[in-house]
């Protein structure tokens, strides 16, 4: 079945920002499994004292839509706050990237998730409260 | 460069054939079922086309049934077949479990709504079916074993002849579903038992919307398309003259060529898997190899990889290509054929088929081969499954 993929998913899918990992990593979150087809990996350098996420990297198995989601994200919360960067939703991660297939709106979901789990990574080895996560069954 | 190797989703309609399909459009249009002198030339045209396609199987024209497509005769051959078995009190139906969804999706109707009892038999690593399967699991209430010729996706040849015999010894009606097989293998409906075939005319450079089901004399399943008279009472519908022309004559030119294709097809298909193993690490062949492969089949996973963005990067490269990943279809599962042949989730989903054709050159075969790997590894870089995979080969 074709998939008719917006021209920003294609250009973050054929470019990724962000692909990589980060030695001595802050935060690292996964969120996803092989059954389903993708997996996304995303490792987080924070600033400890403004808590700004200075970098981020990530690691994605999946369609070109988990990798334009994951490239999209980590752009999205470059520079932010952690507490900024929790906030951001899946919707606002696929409204970034002009919408993806319905079919294919799992990916945001996947890049949120992992998100909120290397955040949590972070704020566990930071001696920070864990903030409960929702977690999509697929 | 423009690398078209999908040629088992469909093909082009070959020059010569469509040659033969212009005078049945806008000249000789007149319907086959009028009396007067001027449809008798699309009654003759249609005649000839049955008597082609009947030769390529060995069969006898009044034994060829054309149809709207492979699926719909896939349909009648189940649905037919089962519908009057029942009224006989036979309820059980034998198939597989890599058949098209032509067949599945049919078996599935079958079951839900008329109470079929459906066997879907496994397969082994390689996609075969056993014979000794098909045979433990006929009951008295069997009314049909269908089993397909050569699997779409992994090419695997089935043993359809000793299928035959069996079913022919047990009295057991046997379809067969041959949709890609006829594009490449030579059939013989009498010495390989064969009751049903299904067919369609654009897997073999004939037009979309036209397909054919051979019925051995003597089989009467009901009616799936009801209507008026035509096809000798047994399928309704004004008949698709242009489109059964273009059957019957690319079915009589692919005959013609099919020892030449054969074997130029298998010689490159060698070599694109023989090179591409040989080129990215850890890549896997799915189906068999040698003789008991369509000659135009190459399926492989790559681990680490899914199959979405392996057809991407390949189509900004110029290649069409195809995948079982869920990812490029509408559902969130796999290839169920590869799934049947024992893969796991994530090679499934890495899968990636070629299958090559008459629109194939030396040159393409080379530039798969220098392009591909090139993909996968970059790709892999970015994997975390890759990552993972590697830590277990190391350890």
């Amino acid at each position: 079945m074709a998939l008719d993929y917006s021209q920003k998913v294609m250009d973050h899918f054929i470019n990724p920002r962000n692909v990589g990992e980060i030695e001595n990593a802050d935060g690292i979150g996964e969120a996803g499994n092989p059954k389903c087809g993708d997996i996304m990996k995303i490792y987080l350098k924070v600033n400890p004292d403004t808590k700004v996420i200075d970098d981020v990297k990530f690691k994605t198995f999946g369609c070109a839509s988990a990798i334009a989601s994951s490239s999209m994200a980590t752009e999205l919360i470059k520079g932010r706050t952690i507490e900024d960067a929790w906030n951001l939703t899946n919707s606002a991660v696929a409204e970034a990237l002009d919408g993806l297939p319905p079919i294919k709106m799992h990916c945001s979901v996947l890049a949120e998730e992992a998100i909120h789990e290397a955040l949590n990574d972070y704020r566990a080895k930071n001696g920070m409260e864990i903030i409960p996560m929702e977690h999509h069954e697929e | 460069m423009f690398v078209y190797m999908d040629h088992t989703a469909t093909t082009p309609t070959s020059p010569e054939v469509l040659k033969a399909m212009m005078p049945y459009f806008s000249e000789n249009f007149g319907n086959p079922s009028s009396v007067y002198s001027f449809s008798r030339k699309s009654r003759a045209a249609i005649e000839k086309a049955r008597s082609q396609v009947a030769a390529a199987l060995n069969a006898d024209p009044s034994e060829i049934f054309f149809t709207g497509s492979g699926t719909e005769a896939d349909n009648w051959a189940l649905k037919g077949t089962l519908e009057k078995a029942m009224k006989a009190g036979k309820n059980h139906l034998i198939t597989t479990s890599i058949e098209h969804h032509a067949i599945l999706h049919t078996a599935e109707y079958l079951k839900k709504f008329h109470g079929v009892d459906v066997t879907y038999l496994p397969v082994d690593s390689e996609g075969f079916v056993s014979v000794k399967d098909v045979e433990n699991a006929i009951t008295d209430k069997t009314a049909l074993v269908s089993v397909m010729f050569a699997n779409n996706e992994v090419g695997t040849i089935e043993p359809v002849a000793e299928i035959g015999a069996l079913c022919r010894e047990k009295k057991i009606p046997f379809h067969t579903d041959a949709v890609q097989a006829a594009a490449h293998l030579d059939i013989d409906v009498k010495a390989m038992n064969i009751d049903m075939l299904s067919m369609s005319a654009h897997k073999m450079y004939g037009p979309k919307g036209v397909g054919a089901l051979y019925l051995k004399k003597g089989l009467r399943p009901e009616n799936f398309v009801h209507g008026g008279a035509q096809e000798k009472g047994r399928r309704a519908s004004t008949e698709n003259i242009a489109g059964i022309v273009g059957f019957g004559e690319a079915m009589e030119i692919l005959k013609s060529r099919l020892d030449e294709d054969k074997k130029i097809n298998s010689e490159r298909r060698d070599r694109l898997i023989a090179g591409l193993l040989e080129k990215i690490p850890h890549a896997k062949l799915n189906g068999a190899t040698g003789d008991k492969r369509l000659p135009n089949n190459i399926n492989f996973s790559f681990i680490g990889v899914e199959g979405e963005t392996l057809l991407l990067d390949l189509d900004a490269k110029g290649i069409s290509a195809s995948t079982g990943s869920a990812c490029s279809s509408e559902s969130l599962d796999p290839s169920h054929v590869l799934l049947a042949l024992g893969l796991k989730h994530e090679m499934a989903h890495g899968s990636l088929r070629f299958t090559i054709g008459r629109l194939t050159t030396d040159e393409q075969i080379d530039y798969v081969l220098d392009v591909l790997p090139e993909i996968v590894a970059r790709r892999r870089a970015m994997s975390p499954l890759w990552e993972d995979f590697l830590k277990t080969v190391k350890n």
